[in-house]
């Protein structure tokens, strides 16, 4: 009886153990950084173009010009009609979705009977996940015909519909986020606002709105981000010209809609036009970015308070 | 007497404006109720209106034809292909290295910088508008790898959407992978295992149904993405379907936007039909998901 074989084979079994224990580790940790290597990818793509765009034309030139007109002469490369366009449309969306998304969450929060709430949850689950493209459809075949019977002058391609569908789009994310924040606020709060002898209306809107304001301010800033990055519902119903207004009855043009405008037509690679994307998608990122972090800032003081 | 003891109960039990108050109460609640019925009712006149105008069109030439300059002979062929390609290539993709990042991130790394790093990146990657990734593939896929996934091609399509998934990805299996109780781990490493033993014997297989339902929902977003492949230049209009990865594609979205951008009704009908079978994949994926979840669900 050699024991020298048995324990042989277990150290190798062992050591082919802990070899594949370092694999795996060495595998899923790659797995992690992909996210950070996208997010390098990103800004390197975006930055690194963009250097090729502001050879062309002065940031200056970029970040005051009152004109946008790359795809025809005289070039101007003035980003404001865009930044205004987006900024129309996210207004118009607010305001719908803003009002409804709360209206929505303090109704889930504080009144809705269980079935009911079974019901309105997943509806607005599902309308948070129709393709936008969809929404762009249904703006330009439905909501702007139906406008056009109350608004003289609307044009088939507006701001009005564009921010209105947005504004339906991003609705689900202000209400479920709203209501994560409101369910939070501790029950005590509540029996509290009911002992000095509140009215339910009065505990739902000076009490828990309140107490949960962070969390509900967080996913206005949110929606807003989103709606500005939001494309295809841009695209097809707010049109595709560069316009510096806020007549919400006219047709503009978003940031987002102009890179796609780019994308569909023939541009060669290294053109100015085709280096103008980067520099507005560079645009486009920061101020979402900027948003996100901000609005995120806020749920996390709110979390702290009183998790 | 009496009269005059119930005047003072009345008083006592409810004073005056608290009537008032409480009738603010009731309309405020009906207001509330009418928001929250509000998106229901959107959802419904979209549906309807969807519907309405093309459900007509749904015929065998629509399922069968690549798409014509005349309405009638249009179809969805090269766009359903595509589309079925697409998200088949993204699934491939986005599964594997989404669970691995999330099997990274719960069990494997350090409390730290790093995990706080990758962590907050992956929750701000989540918030960068879907045309964003399109430039980034555009840049990185199309030109700088074109010679490896073929330049403007249903892989190069592929990848971005993946990396488009991956935050929502991550974070739903990172939720299903610690709702896995952690006396599961304790009795694993009890009788020996290593920690690959634990996470592929026991976490994994216990968060499947988690994950699973996290990746289908990430997958029903995919479906819809327009922005992004038109960025990198999945075509308009394509006659063929893909015979391999590296092949120029069409998916529904872009097709429904073809459509949707002419002004003629026919092909806005073509739209809405197509619309149509978008949507029947979307929320099968969806339906799939919630029963998934509630048909595994575990309570521990």
């Amino acid at each position: 009886m050699n024991p020298s074989p048995v324990s042989a084979s277990v150290l190798g079994a062992v050591s082919s153990r802990t070899a594949r224990e370092r694999f795996v580790r060495v595998v899923v940790t790659a797995a992690g950084g992909v996210s950070i290597l996208t997010t390098i990818g990103i800004v390197v793509v975006l930055v690194w173009e963009s250097v090729g765009f502001f050879r062309r034309v002065s940031p200056v030139e970029f970040l005051t010009g009152t004109e946008w007109t790359p795809l025809f002469q005289p070039q101007h490369f003035g980003v404001l009609p865009l930044l205004a366009g987006s900024i129309l449309v996210a207004v118009i969306a607010a305001l719908i979705a803003i009002p409804l998304g709360l209206g929505s969450a303090i109704y889930l929060s504080e009144y809705a009977p269980r079935r009911v709430r079974a019901v309105i949850k997943p509806t607005l689950e599902v309308l948070a996940g129709i393709p936008t493209v969809v929404y762009g459809y249904f703006a330009l075949t439905f909501i702007t015909p139906l406008l056009r019977h109350f608004i003289p002058g609307l044009g088939i391609f507006n701001a009005l519909a564009a921010g209105l569908v947005v504004g339906v789009m991003v609705l689900p994310l202000i209400a479920s986020l709203s209501e994560d924040a409101m369910f939070a606020v501790p029950r005590e709060l509540r029996q509290g606002g009911y002992a000095l002898g509140g009215t339910k209306f009065e505990v739902a809107t000076r009490v828990v709105t309140p107490a949960a304001l962070s969390g509900i301010v967080a996913s206005f800033i949110l929606a807003i981000s989103r709606a500005i990055g939001e494309t295809m519902a841009v695209v097809l119903a707010a049109g595709m010209t560069p316009n510096l207004t806020f007549d919400p009855r006219q047709s503009i043009q978003t940031m987002t809609a102009y890179i796609v405008q780019v994308s569909l037509g023939d541009t060669p690679f290294g053109s100015i036009e085709y280096q103008s994307i980067f520099a507005v998608g560079l645009l486009l990122f920061m101020v979402t970015l900027a948003m996100n972090v901000f609005g995120r800032w806020f749920l996390r003081r709110y979390r702290e308070e009183y998790a | 007497m009496a009269e005059a003891r119930a005047a003072l109960d009345l008083q006592l039990s409810t004073p005056p404006d608290l009537i008032r108050r409480r009738r603010i109460g009731r309309v405020f609640e009906l207001v509330c109720l009418v928001t929250a019925v509000g998106g229901v009712a959107v959802l419904a006149v979209l549906l309807a209106d969807v519907i309405v105008d093309g459900a007509g069109w749904l015929n065998r030439t629509f399922f069968t034809r690549p798409p014509s300059r005349i309405p009638t002979r249009a179809g969805i062929l090269p766009a359903l292909a595509g589309t079925i390609w697409l998200m088949s290539l993204v699934a491939l993709i986005s599964f594997p290295l989404g669970v691995a990042a999330a099997v990274y991130l719960e069990e494997y790394a350090q409390k730290g910088w790093l995990q706080t790093i990758i962590q907050t990146n992956i929750a701000n990657l989540a918030g960068v508008p879907s045309i964003v990734y399109g430039i980034l593939g555009l840049a990185v896929f199309v030109r700088w790898m074109g010679g490896l996934t073929g330049g403007r091609s249903v892989l190069s399509g592929a990848l971005t959407i993946s990396l488009l998934i991956l935050p929502v990805l991550i974070i739903a299996a990172q939720e299903a992978i610690r709702a896995v109780p952690n006396s599961i781990r304790d009795a694993s490493y009890g009788l020996g295992a290593t920690k690959w033993q634990t996470v592929r014997h026991h976490v994994l297989p216990n968060a499947l149904p988690g994950i699973l339902t996290g990746t289908i929902l990430a997958l029903s977003r995919a479906i819809g993405e327009t922005a992004p492949l038109i960025m990198i230049g999945a075509l308009t209009f394509i006659a063929f379907t893909p015979d391999g990865p590296r092949d120029a594609f069409t998916v529904l979205p872009i097709q429904i936007f073809n459509w949707a951008s002419r002004p003629q009704d026919d092909f806005r009908h073509l739209a809405a039909a197509a619309i149509i079978v978008l949507l029947v994949l979307l929320l099968s994926m969806n339906a799939l998901a919630i029963w998934l979840r509630n048909r595994y669900q575990k309570e521990w």
